[in-house]
């Protein structure tokens, strides 16, 4: 299965980002193989709106079932329900701390976005 | 003649001279308030107002039975109004900037458009002059759709004075944007100074003729008459500060009638512009400076 986790940096041992849409990094993890892909977001980083919609479509065209993250906004949540993915919030600590927290089944999915957008 | 007011900075005077310019004038006369995120002339001219019009943007709306999930729609919308993932597009109305190219784009004829409200448009009448303003609705970001509603109402006959808001963005080049001179209404601080400057730049990549007035002008110091001359910018008109018009102004009363002597100095002004106009423009016109007399 493929999850991606918010980073602020490129390595496994990065903090997970809080954001998701305008997080600077993406990691797409397979829980099967072990190996691991960084992928750049800035685009949305910088993006003037639509930020979190884009970072969405991006984790589904990624091939993507599960997301972790610290926060998510309404659009993105929407966005990320029509596609299937799951939402995970809250996450701290680690890349490789928050897919061992994952794999020992320590999340539970959200229900809802947990913060308003930023720009509307 | 169609003439903008603008400025740079807010708050120097552009509704004041807006509105005490076209009130000044005879025959066909019309004023657009295109500051639709806060319109203010009503407050000065008291329009009876006639007609209320609902202005909406068009916005998609997907035939769910038509669509293919090709995502030719979220390929082209700019904004990520419209999102295309593998299963059918999801729309954003509020991030809409009804451009039309998603319905433009679907093979399968299978969005619409729908019409979402973003405010409304007044228009009335106060004397001879003709009224049209904007609302802007509560919480909604983009103005120049409703801008450009109000602008329909533009004729050639006559005057038309455009209140715009200030600023140098959006919303102010949707409003000036085609007028046939610009008034860049400034105040003699270095506030008003930098943001004249930035106002001169974006009217300079309109092309559109223009020229300065100072309003307050025997306040602050004289960079922005420096400044005027070096760029060979004409001043138009200086009006003092005058506690009388303050006074009248924070009553909601115009500074024609408590100085009616500016009324033939704002005709003055307008026949002037109206010779600028004809003449191809103010460029390379030299600096001078009219003083307004009270």
């Amino acid at each position: 299965m493929k999850i991606v986790i918010t980073s602020s940096g490129e390595a496994m041992d990065s903090q997970v980002d809080p954001r998701f849409g305008r997080a600077k990094t993406l990691i797409l993890f397979d829980t099967e193989t072990g190996l691991h892909q960084v992928v750049d977001n800035t685009q949305n980083l910088n993006a003037a709106q639509g930020a979190g919609i884009q970072a969405a479509e991006h984790v589904s065209r990624l091939g993507a079932q599960c997301l972790i993250t610290g926060h998510c906004g309404p659009k993105a949540f929407r966005t990320l329900q029509a596609a299937g993915i799951k939402v995970i919030i809250g996450a701290e600590g680690t890349v490789t701390e928050a897919i061992e927290n994952f794999r020992a089944g320590q999340y539970t999915t959200a229900e809802a976005a947990d913060v308003d957008g930023h720009w509307m | 003649m169609i003439i903008a007011v603008a400025s740079g900075k807010g708050g120097t005077g552009k509704t004041t001279i807006a509105t005490n310019l076209v009130l000044s004038l005879e025959g066909s006369v019309r004023l657009l308030d295109c500051d639709v995120e806060e319109p203010n002339a009503h407050l000065f001219l008291k329009p009876r107002i006639e007609s209320t019009t609902s202005i909406g943007i068009p916005v998609p709306c997907v035939d769910e039975l038509r669509c293919t999930a090709c995502g030719k729609c979220g390929q082209i919308c700019q904004y990520s109004a419209i999102v295309a993932l593998k299963t059918k597009p999801l729309t954003f109305p509020e991030l809409c900037h009804g451009c039309g190219g998603c319905a433009r784009i679907c093979p399968s004829g299978a969005i619409t458009e729908v019409s979402r409200e973003i405010g409304t448009l007044e228009k009335g009448r106060s004397g001879n002059v003709e009224f049209v303003h904007g609302r802007l609705k509560i919480g909604e970001a983009m103005s120049p759709p409703l801008i450009r509603a109000v602008k329909k109402y533009i004729r050639q006959e006559g005057a038309t004075i455009i209140d715009a808001p200030p600023g140098t963005s959006c919303p102010v080049i949707a409003t000036v944007k085609d007028s046939d001179f610009v008034i860049l209404v400034t105040e003699p601080t270095p506030f008003g100074l930098n943001d004249l400057m930035l106002a001169v730049e974006m009217i300079r990549e309109l092309g559109t003729p223009f020229g300065v007035l100072i309003n307050r002008a025997d306040l602050g110091d004289d960079r922005v008459r420096d400044y005027c001359r070096a760029q060979g910018i004409q001043v138009l008109l200086e009006i003092s500060n005058d506690r009388k018009i303050a006074e009248a102004y924070s009553k909601g009363i115009l500074m024609i009638e408590v100085r009616p002597g500016l009324i033939d100095t704002f005709r003055e002004l307008y026949a002037r512009i109206g010779d600028i106009v004809s003449s191809g423009g103010s460029k390379g016109l030299p600096y001078s400076s009219e003083k307004g007399e009270i």
